[in-house]
């Protein structure tokens, strides 16, 4: 056992790392989920912009500079998004809002495609994130090891923000019933910006650590783990904040265990990694027929 | 039938049928290599796909996203079905495996198993995933379309799908015979007599009963289902034609890229076909086959300048490179969503009546400006 750990460990270890970025992302999924009711199709293409504009950013500027940089033009950005994308459709049917967000998630993966000119931009190296580190004969960088510790730092600062203030009530009423909310003078509009900058904030954070272990940055590599993002949401119960937080850990776990499915399962052959991209989407489809509502999920009723 | 119905209707034959005969004529007279002929061909692909997604998004209010699959599956169904036995034994295109299925069909047996091969998968998918609503059903299907391209690339399935590796020397629409014979059939001709007869019966499904139920479904499903519809049952043959026409559309796809790889299926693609039917209008089907052509015409021809460095004579190589052209798109794409989501004709069908009236109101409004 033991030693079957200590062949794998280095699966195990990209597994939570992963999985704390992808904890991150989902977050910004579930708060906006929980609030307008809409899938955020763009947040996996915000993430990809922040990490772009890292690339462009560090090539001219020092770290201390950048790195906050980047977190306030994703934050800017995500604001934006919402407010000219998402604000003009309020009263719009779900469907034309949704929409509305796969046209922006098209737009920036092309405005993306059209500045990089399409070719994948090398993330630069961040002092002491990609240092690398051997724990227990595994080699790895140390952005391994953050991720799991800051995604749970960066969560626990959430949820108090959630509980203890007055912007974090505002959201829990908004989310509670919309309209009911507007009528005792919550600025619903202020609150979902907000909403939309501590989800671009988490996703710039997450775009940080994720480039940092993949290196290199395309128009279309939000996509992807943005999308398993919203699975691990769904999975955790879409709208709940420690639901996404486990879902996307899990997922992360699960999908490095499958990649590694040649020594850790002990079959050989080559499609463990395509396969484990289906599998994480044969587990939405089974986690929506069994239990729509996630782990931590409310129940929804339909109203006629 | 009254009598103005009637004349309405062979009035509508005529034009169709003069279309035909324009694009006959144009293939008989042009040379082929004409740019017009690609945008044509892939326009009439796209207003199939577009179509059968309206039928799904448009008219049973069901929001899936899972047409890149299904065109995948009906792709690669044509192309392995129709690729010669010899190819399949030789080893030029199965370099890596040994290919299991040791026969070949004919195209038009080919484009209907693509057809019922995405059938078949739509209505296994559908079982559990139609009863999910409105947005978890658009996820739950683009999870699926991105199961069903990894597994087309899965290398234990080599010796059916050649892996990752792409598909080619299957009857591509420059192989494809006027049956009995060897003349070649009009390429351009072939593709819009096939999406032709297909949209059609699309059009066909929608003015019959099973049309109407699914329109109360879209409209309110428990009022629907006061009504005596069975929702699943419908939603699920919904699903399952729009699927097939998919799949037919992804071969006639194959047939008109000469090569196919998984690859090239991605989700960015059904978002591309999504904005093509709310460019033409959700509930529209003429709205959809028109915003195909535009969308196929402005992006392989109109608007190639932006990308070549001069644009409307305008030449400026810093500003139009490579991609801009999919920049400018997106960016009226959004100013259509947001400030004309009806699209191009909203709910309604083209007809001769809403033409006339058209210009008669353009007239109208010349004629007030001029008092």
């Amino acid at each position: 056992m033991i030693g079957f750990l200590h062949d794998n460990l280095s699966y195990f270890l990209s597994g939570i790392s992963v999985g704390g970025q992808y904890a991150l992302i989902a977050i910004g999924y579930t708060m906006v989920y929980g609030i307008l009711r809409l899938i955020n199709f763009a947040h996996g293409d915000v993430f990809m912009a922040a990490g772009l504009v890292m690339v462009y950013l560090s090539s001219s500027l020092p770290f201390t500079i950048s790195i906050p940089l980047v977190i306030i033009i994703t934050v800017a950005l995500g604001f934006l998004i919402e407010r000219i994308a998402y604000k003009p459709l309020r009263s719009a049917p779900r469907m034309s809002v949704m929409i509305s967000a796969i046209g922006v998630s098209y737009l920036l993966q092309n405005a993306a495609l059209y500045f990089t000119g399409g070719l994948a931009k090398v993330y630069p190296s961040i002092p002491f994130l990609s240092d690398s580190i051997v724990i227990w004969d595994a080699t790895t960088r140390m952005v391994t090891i953050i991720t799991p510790f800051l995604t749970i730092i960066l969560v626990v600062l959430l949820t108090l923000l959630i509980k203890h203030t007055k912007i974090g009530m505002a959201m829990r009423a908004v989310s509670r019933d919309f309209e009911t909310s507007q009528l005792m003078g919550i600025k619903i509009n202020n609150v979902i910006s907000i909403t939309f900058m501590i989800g671009s904030l988490l996703a710039a954070v997450a775009s940080l650590l994720y480039f940092t272990n993949y290196a290199s940055v395309t128009p279309t590599s939000g996509s992807m783990p943005g999308l398993k993002a919203f699975v691990a949401a769904v999975f955790g119960g879409i709208g709940s904040i420690p639901g996404a937080v486990i879902g996307g850990f899990i997922i992360g776990i699960c999908e490095n265990i499958i990649k590694g499915g040649a020594s850790i399962f002990g079959i050989p052959g080559t499609g463990w990694t395509t396969f484990s991209d289906a599998f994480t989407f044969a587990f939405l489809i089974v986690i929506l027929v069994v239990k729509p509502t996630g782990l931590f999920g409310e129940k929804s009723v339909d109203k006629v | 039938m009254d009598k103005a119905k009637k004349r309405k209707l062979a009035l509508t034959w005529t034009c169709i049928a003069a279309l035909y005969l324009v694009i006959l004529i144009l293939e008989l007279t042009m040379r082929p290599t004409s740019i017009l002929f690609t945008v044509l061909k892939k326009g009439a692909i796209y207003s199939l796909v577009a179509v059968s997604m309206n039928l799904l998004n448009g008219f049973t209010g069901l929001f899936s996203l899972g047409q890149a699959g299904f065109m995948l599956i009906g792709a690669y169904t044509y192309a392995i079905l129709t690729m010669p036995s010899e190819v399949k034994t030789s080893q030029s295109v199965y370099k890596y495996y040994q290919c299991f299925i040791t026969f070949d069909t004919g195209v038009f047996i080919g484009l209907l198993a693509a057809g019922l091969m995405a059938a078949l998968f739509a209505f296994l998918i559908g079982l559990p995933v139609l009863r999910l609503k409105s947005d978890y059903l658009a996820i739950a299907t683009l999870g699926f379309a991105e199961i069903v391209r990894a597994v087309f690339q899965w290398d234990v399935l080599g010796p059916v799908t050649n892996g990752a590796n792409l598909l080619r020397s299957y009857i591509d629409l420059t192989r494809v015979t006027i049956p009995f014979t060897d003349i070649p059939f009009p390429p351009t001709l072939f593709v819009f007599i096939a999406a032709g007869v297909c949209i059609l019966l699309i059009v066909l499904l929608i003015n019959s009963s099973y049309g109407r139920a699914f329109k109360a479904i879209r409209d309110d499903e428990t009022a629907a289902e006061a009504m005596g519809i069975n929702l699943f049952r419908h939603k699920e043959l919904s699903f399952v034609i729009s699927s097939f026409f998919a799949g037919i559309s992804g071969a006639l796809l194959a047939m008109f890229q000469y090569t196919v790889q998984a690859q090239q299926f991605k989700s960015m693609m059904t978002y591309e076909i999504l904005l093509i039917v709310v460019i033409g209008g959700i509930g529209s089907i003429s709205g959809s086959c028109i915003a195909s052509f535009l969308y196929i015409t402005l992006s392989e021809w109109w608007l190639r300048g932006l990308d070549m460095g001069t644009f409307l004579g305008i030449n400026a190589p810093g500003l139009f490179r490579s991609g801009f052209r999919k920049l400018v798109f997106s960016i009226i794409i959004m100013i259509i969503v947001l400030f004309f989501s009806r699209g191009i004709m909203g709910d309604k069908e083209l007809s001769f009546t809403r033409i006339k009236a058209f210009f008669q109101r353009k007239g109208k409004n010349r004629k007030e400006v001029k008092a």
